[in-house]
């Protein structure tokens, strides 16, 4: 009797649930196009926005997460900004700069009459400040009275690890609005650095107030400012009444909240109910419910990112390139975008996205073909995999924007290798002790699955960083070429960009002869979002612009 | 029963001591590289040595024991990896959320779990007691996160009762002074907010409470049985008293000592189901920073976490024991 009761209740628990989201299933809709309203921009609104989790901190010099820069996008800006919807760069709080001759002076030219949330105006030494904290020799000038710059509190991740200290030398205010940075090396994707979230400029006199607090306090010259912070909960910005830059009209809105979901299906559950306006990560599975919603629309943009498949080079198995050649024909890379990536995302064939510039779209990228591979295998040596260890490939346990499913994806290259007569088995660890093994090149290694979310749309940011194994011993691919290096060495110190564009073509090409590794998927970015939200646009940086979003 | 007392309170002190022994061993026998964490793929080898010596990870084990407990004495935890904010400050943030939940789910788990558990004994054998069975069975195996979502599906989605998830409308205004936003609305005698506050609070609240509502009842049940089998109830009913009034008056009474201490413990356990629930209804609570600072193996959170869960358990459970005693005194002789 209990027994039969029990199963009664479930079904009746399950056929009320499921009964009711069957019923609100409707023909599948057209997506959207970005939508421009025939009334044009409407004033007002609040627009609550549904992400992940909550913010680390909004002190932009000390942050790392995505969910921190995006409230700091509208609180802070930079001397140059990245364009709307690309990382061309435009002129930001510097109106205009020039590059001396030799490419090691830069001298900025700032905008007047601009306004920080607090009130303090905007100026040579606020931007001396601001870039000059960050500095491990603060080699810094200021015009007239100037501020103390007060010790570190940590080190500033991205300060370092985007080498600034080997490549500023110091920072002067000559005026009232003229910056000047002196350069210790030429470094041509300086302007591009610039633009990016940890070089944004704050209020110095906010700052000193509290430095201890100011990570909770934040203080820039953005369209919104900064109101309230419930941890764990939400973030409040308000619009800033004296924004300089009005020429697109915005900002519109009155608030924007940034509200911390963690769990993906409660947040697309807030979409519906209509609680929040954009929903930030879906599930996949989410994707197809919103494109049969009437009240939800879809954007979506090419993130600038790569997903890859290393090799352990610092093995010797590995520095058989016809053995590299065999596994890169061998992996069905389309199938694992298709099912795996569901569609969201691109095969790719170089280290750099298309969307980037210094694209090379002549590379051909390897066929999946199965006969070639065989071939390849047995001029590696092993026919038919004879003689072939075990091939331990490790997978990722966490979800990343370039990977979504790391051991599914593991799997998969597992099971096309053993095609060819490649036995292989999938490894995986905790994230931390991931990215620490892996950069130890160890012996049980011999295929790792990794990828990079760039920062600032130049291809240096790709192509040097994760794959010049020559550079430094701490790059993870362990990729080394001579011709490569040389190649990444004349793109940091050529100032034209056309000219570099060709050297990043030639260095494309270089690392597919290499089969340097095996580059599996840049994924696209969609998210859902309430009809009436308009004018937002994904940016490829990956940063949140409600500046020129309204509301209908 | 003072000196019962006192020496009762006096072993909170070498328990929560080995709490902190066993939370400092397996964080530093779990993998995993706070740094590489925090500075994910990529990380330079200058910045990874540079946090690990700021985290201050280059240190021995000992060493950074010997710091945690030192600071512990004075009430500091210290500052969390991730957000640099003093730990105790963090606590202080979410504690009274998680803590409004926790009595809110009490609250229900009580009044439900004891009444269910009442009827049931009281009509043994009877298409009540066995329908309240199962649904207590149910009960203790349902998961959380499934019963959320769930909740939220038919509760929230499909009949717009209740709000999906958070502590309170993006929309409206509560002047916060203690933290706990129920308290709040009342004494600023914002009853718009408090309307909202209690929306809010009432899935998590039925999510939290199902697992001990069903303890309670089971309990309550299995308690009442036995004492309706003793003498002095056959002779209250000899006396010609009505049934409700056997129940209630003669039998409740004397079952409710042990159900006391069940809910004493459930109380601790609802701190640490906390976690789950905090989680899928996006509950700014301790729960949910907890099992982010897991996630992120945020140290600092989790022994300051582990810490603070493990003291209330362990008052909450000292407490208990000593309203037993007072309530029974034959136990302090013991």
């Amino acid at each position: 009797m209990p027994r039969r009761m029990l199963v009664f209740t479930l079904v009746l628990c399950m056929a009320f649930v499921f009964g009711g989201c069957a019923k609100k299933e409707e023909a599948p809709k057209q997506e959207t196009p970005m939508a421009t309203s025939a009334d044009g921009p409407k004033e007002g609104g609040t627009i609550v926005f549904g992400r992940g989790g909550d913010s680390v901190g909004l002190d932009p010099a000390y942050e790392t997460d995505g969910n921190s820069f995006m409230v700091c996008d509208n609180v802070y800006e930079q001397l140059v900004a990245y364009k709307d919807e690309t990382t061309d760069v435009e002129p930001g709080l510097a109106k205009s700069w020039v590059i001396a001759e030799d490419g090691k002076t830069y001298t900025f030219q700032l905008r007047e009459g601009v306004k920080f949330h607090d009130g303090t105006p905007f100026n040579a030494n606020a931007v001396v400040f601001s870039i000059g904290r960050m500095m491990k020799d603060r080699n810094l000038k200021f015009f007239g009275d100037g501020f103390d710059v007060p010790p570190q509190e940590r080190p500033p991740e991205y300060w370092v690890s985007m080498e600034m200290d080997d490549t500023v030398d110091s920072i002067e205010a000559t005026g009232e609005y003229t910056v000047v940075f002196n350069l210790k090396r030429v470094e041509a994707p300086f302007i591009a650095n610039v633009g990016m979230d940890f070089a944004s400029i704050i209020s110095p006199t906010a700052f000193l107030k509290d430095p201890k607090a100011y990570v909770r306090n934040p203080v820039g010259t953005g369209p919104f400012k900064f109101v309230k912070w419930v941890a764990d909960d939400s973030i409040t910005l308000e619009k800033f009444a004296d924004y300089w830059d009005k020429s697109n009209g915005g900002p519109y809105l009155d608030k924007v909240v940034f509200r911390a979901i963690p769990e993906n299906s409660v947040r697309f559950l807030e979409l519906k109910v209509g609680n929040i306006d954009i929903c930030q990560f879906p599930n996949p599975a989410d994707i197809d419910m919103a494109r049969k919603d009437e009240n939800i629309k879809l954007v979506e943009q090419p993130g600038m990112n790569v997903g890859y498949l290393g090799f352990n080079h610092t093995k010797a198995l590995w520095q058989n390139i016809h053995l590299r050649r065999a596994v890169a024909h061998a992996i069905n890379r389309q199938a694992i975008v298709d099912n795996i990536y569901q569609g969201m995302g691109q095969l790719a064939k170089n280290g750099i996205p298309p969307t980037m510039w210094g694209y090379n779209d002549d590379v051909p990228g390897y066929a999946y073909d199965v006969e070639l591979a065989k071939k390849e295998l047995a001029e590696a040596g092993y026919p038919e995999g004879k003689g072939l260890p075990e091939i331990k490939l490790w997978s990722m346990p966490v979800p990343r924007p370039y990977n979504p499913e790391g051991l599914k994806v593991g799997i998969a290259m597992i099971g096309d290798l053993a095609k060819i007569g490649i036995m292989a088995n999938v490894t995986s660890y905790d994230w931390g002790t991931y990215l620490k093994r892996q950069r130890e090149q160890p012996e049980d290694m011999d295929l790792f699955q990794l990828g990079w979310t760039g920062d600032n749309g130049d291809p240096d940011n790709f192509l040097a960083v994760l794959f010049d194994g020559l550079a430094s011993p701490a790059i993870r691919t362990q990729y080394k070429s001579e011709r490569y290096h040389e190649l990444m060495l004349m793109g940091k110190t050529t100032i034209d960009q056309a000219k570099r564009a060709q050297i990043y073509k030639e260095a494309q090409q270089v690392m597919f002869d290499d089969v340097a590794v095996l580059t599996v998927a840049h994924s696209t970015v969609i998210w859902p979002m309430r009809n009436n939200v308009m004018n937002f646009k994904l940016h490829p940086t990956a940063s949140v612009r409600m500046k020129n979003v309204w509301k209908n | 029963m003072l000196g019962f007392i006192i020496r009762r309170s006096l072993t909170i002190i070498p328990t929560l001591l080995g709490v902190s022994i066993v939370v400092f061993l397996l964080l530093s026998i779990t993998p995993g590289d706070p740094a590489e964490l925090l500075l994910g793929e990529r990380a330079t080898v200058e910045s990874l040595e540079a946090m690990r010596e700021y985290l201050g990870l280059n240190e021995p084990l000992h060493v950074q024991y010997g710091l945690f407990l030192k600071r512990l004495i004075k009430f500091d935890l210290g500052e969390t990896i991730w957000t640099r904010q003093k730990v105790i400050v963090e606590i202080k943030e979410r504690f009274p959320a998680t803590i409004e939940l926790s009595l809110a789910a009490l609250f229900l788990a009580c009044l439900f779990g004891v009444t269910l558990g009442i009827v049931s004994a009281s009509r043994q054998y009877s298409i009540f007691d066995y329908l309240s069975m199962v649904g207590s069975l149910i009960g203790v195996s349902m998961p959380v996160f499934w019963l959320g979502l769930m909740l939220m599906l038919v509760f929230s989605l499909h009949l717009g009762w209740f709000p999906v998830s958070g502590r309170i409308g993006v929309n409206t205004e509560l002047e916060v002074i203690t933290n706990f936003y129920v308290l709040d609305a009342i004494i600023t005698r914002n009853w718009k907010a408090f309307w909202d506050v209690l929306q809010h609070l009432a899935l998590p609240a039925v999510a939290l409470s199902t697992i001990p509502m069903a303890i309670i009842a089971r309990m309550t049940r299995s308690s009442m049985l036995e004492v309706l089998r003793q003498d002095y109830i056959k002779t209250a009913r000899a006396k010609g008293l009505s049934e409700t009034k056997v129940v209630l008056k003669h039998a409740l009474r004397n079952s409710l000592i042990p159900v006391i201490t069940v809910i004493g413990l459930q109380f601790g356990i609802l701190l640490g189901g906390a976690i789950l629930t905090e989680h899928v209804f996006s509950w700014p609570g301790v729960g949910k920073w907890i099992y982010e600072g897991v996630v992120k193996r945020d140290y600092m959170v989790i022994q300051g976490g582990t810490m603070l869960v493990a003291t209330v358990f362990v008052v909450v459970n000292t407490l208990v024991d000593i309203l037993y005693a007072v309530i029974n005194p034959r136990i302090s002789v013991k």
